[in-house]
């Protein structure tokens, strides 16, 4: 089976968010950069479907060339081979639209993503590559099972959860549940060195959004604390102050 | 030029992130001095249909067809776009929910459209620009996008919007699309919904626990306290990771992000992560025994103290207070 991971190249999680230039940047000074936690779960379940050589999974990053250490760090972990289409993303539809047109020309049969990428948090890459290749989609998914022929997933659904039967080729986006995240061992770390790592440069696109600026949450005041033995005090609160219940 | 809402159901009923959505889509048609039409996939009662008249929709497009009596993201996405086309609609609205995070990008690339999801609140127009307010980074911050395709699509964050309520009913029509084989790939092969259960993402209040409970074995409080406040339950991913409760349940930048109106916190230190995915509820509560933990930083009310001992009385303050309600 040939699986292609689509991986994002995000702040690391415990990132204070700020902006610059009149909040319409996000600033980087001082931002570690990851491999997006959802993504290393799409990741590790590809790495487990085609474990003993069935197959192969290929990485795919929409980046400039700062992403190469979250890529190498993808093929530490066991990815066979890397492309990174070399440009800034500009949105998820650029993304998916660079995929896809990779795609057209290189078939897998399996694409992954991660359901979202932890900075943006769209959850759109999946199901815009599935339309501009006219497959199915399923963007959240919890579980992945595989067969020659097709593919066994679990989604979440408001209250409850789905299974669905879907045949090759499709796009779904992975979320916890699917697979335990794998921690690069001194053996993938030095090989992902030498594996192969492509660069293609990007198509033109058509934009349809424009992030203009940015804000953050506005600070919340003093907590009103209530002494631990008087809860009916906390109930009476929320119930005549806050009126939430 | 027209406004689209489809109107989500959850085995046959209407949501109240719904209700939001069509409220939602009915000020952003009256901004644009346009109508509003609704349009509903699956078995639907008839009067819920034509009460979307309530919340602003002035039709209602119902498509029954058998195959698509569930959810199929392809087919849905082929005939909301087919709607909208013959409607003349240019801006489609949805919520987002978990379906709706599957069609609203299918959607946007059948309609060229830009599209904001997680849209917090009305759409901005100022010198023919057009802008939606969303949430990024995990609720650490918010972007506004300027939606600059002339067709848009918007997903709305639940608990974001509030239901407007009025007393119209709308006229339901049926709506037919010619289904195309290749949108139904997917089969569904069994649903599980536990009818009793609050979902998360939709929730007006989540009681949410921590590793502070010590085990899975003493949750049993925590779902007294949620049953009797009709909240959903949650937990940080430390809890999940160890099995004691679901991954579904999971909160924070790597989980599940929630908007509620209350959100109560037991025994979670509220770590950077964690904050991360509460942020946007309006009101939050701490019960944690460390007095120093980060949590009490964003909270709106708080308690110190040992929640083996106070979540017992707690539950008894709020079965007193029901019964006097
Ligand atoms: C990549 C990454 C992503 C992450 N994403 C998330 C995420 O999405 N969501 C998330 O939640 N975490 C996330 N985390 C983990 C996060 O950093 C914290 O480890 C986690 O939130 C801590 O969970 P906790 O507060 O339940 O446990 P702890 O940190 O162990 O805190 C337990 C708290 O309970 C209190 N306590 C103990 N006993 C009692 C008692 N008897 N009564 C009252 N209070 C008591 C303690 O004072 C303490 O504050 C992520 C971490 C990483 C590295």
């Amino acid at each position: 089976m040939k699986i292609l991971v689509c991986i994002s190249n995000v702040p690391d999680t415990t990132t204070k968010i700020t902006f610059t230039d009149n909040n319409t940047q996000f600033n980087t000074t001082g931002v570690q950069f990851i491999l997006n936690p959802y993504d290393e779960i799409a990741l590790a379940r590809a790495i487990e479907l085609t474990d003993g050589g069935n197959g192969s999974v290929t990485v795919i990053n929409i980046g400039e060339a700062g992403t190469e250490p979250t890529i190498r760090k993808a093929l530490a972990i066991g990815a066979t081979d890397a492309i990174r289409i070399n440009a800034k993303p500009h949105d998820a539809w650029y993304v998916a639209y660079q995929v896809a047109q990779y795609v057209k020309a290189n078939p897998f049969d399996l694409i992954l993503t991660g359901r979202e990428s932890i900075d943006y948090n769209g959850s759109k890459v999946a199901a815009m590559l599935g339309e501009l290749l006219d497959i199915p989609s399923v963007s959240i998914i919890k579980k992945l099972e595989a067969t020659a022929a097709d593919a066994t997933v679990e989604r979440e659904i408001e209250g409850g959860k789905e299974v669905l039967t879907i045949p090759f080729p499709f796009v779904a986006g992975c979320a916890e549940g699917v697979a335990e995240p794998k921690i690069p061992n001194m053996r993938g770390i030095m090989s992902a060195r030498t594996k192969p790592l492509t660069v293609v440069e990007a198509v033109e696109v058509k934009t349809f959004s424009e992030i203009i600026s940015y804000e953050t949450p506005a600070p919340r005041g003093q907590v009103n604390l209530v002494p631990a033995d008087d809860p009916a005090k906390l109930v009476d609160l929320l119930h005549t102050q806050a009126r939430v219940i | 030029m027209s406004v689209l809402i489809y109107a989500e159901n959850a085995g046959g009923k209407f949501k109240k992130s719904t209700f939001e959505a069509v409220s939602y889509a009915k000020a952003i048609a009256d901004q644009n001095n346009t109508t509003l039409t609704a349009i509903s996939i699956g078995d639907v009662a008839n009067d819920d249909l034509a009460a979307l008249g309530k919340y602003g929709a002035a039709k209602v497009l119902n498509v029954t067809n058998d195959k698509l009596k569930n959810f199929i993201n392809q087919a849905y996405a082929s005939v909301i776009a087919e709607a909208a086309k013959a409607q003349g609609a240019d801006i489609v609205v949805l919520s987002n929910s978990f379906s709706g995070r599957g069609l609203a990008p299918r959607l946007g690339v059948k309609l060229e459209a830009g599209v904001a999801d997680g849209a917090v609140s009305l759409p901005e127009q100022n010198d023919g620009k057009f802008t939606v307010k969303k949430t990024a980074f995990s609720g650490k911050a918010f972007a506004v996008v300027e939606l600059t395709s002339t067709n848009k699509v918007i997903a709305l964050t639940p608990n974001s919007y509030k239901v407007v309520d009025g007393s119209s009913v709308a006229p339901v029509e049926d709506f037919s699309v010619e289904a195309k084989a290749s949108d139904f790939k997917e089969m569904i092969k069994d649903i599980v919904r536990s009818t009793d259960k609050v979902s998360l993402p939709d929730a007006e209040i989540v009681v949410s626990a921590g590793r502070g409970l010590k085990g899975p074995e003493n949750w049993g409080m925590v779902e007294e306290l949620a049953n009797l406040l009709g909240a959903a339950t949650a937990c940080s991913k430390p809890v999940s990771d160890a099995g004691w409760r679901p991954h579904s349940e999971h909160v924070g930048q790597t989980g599940i992000a929630v908007s509620p109106n209350l959100y109560i916190a037991i025994g979670i230190s509220g770590a950077i992560q964690h904050l991360a995915g509460i942020s946007a509820s309006k009101v939050i509560v701490v019960i944690n025994k460390d007095a120093e933990a980060p949590f009490f930083k964003v909270a709106d009310y708080g308690i110190v103290g040992d929640a083996f001992e106070v979540l017992p009385k707690l539950i008894a303050a709020v079965k007193e207070y029901k019964a006097s309600a």
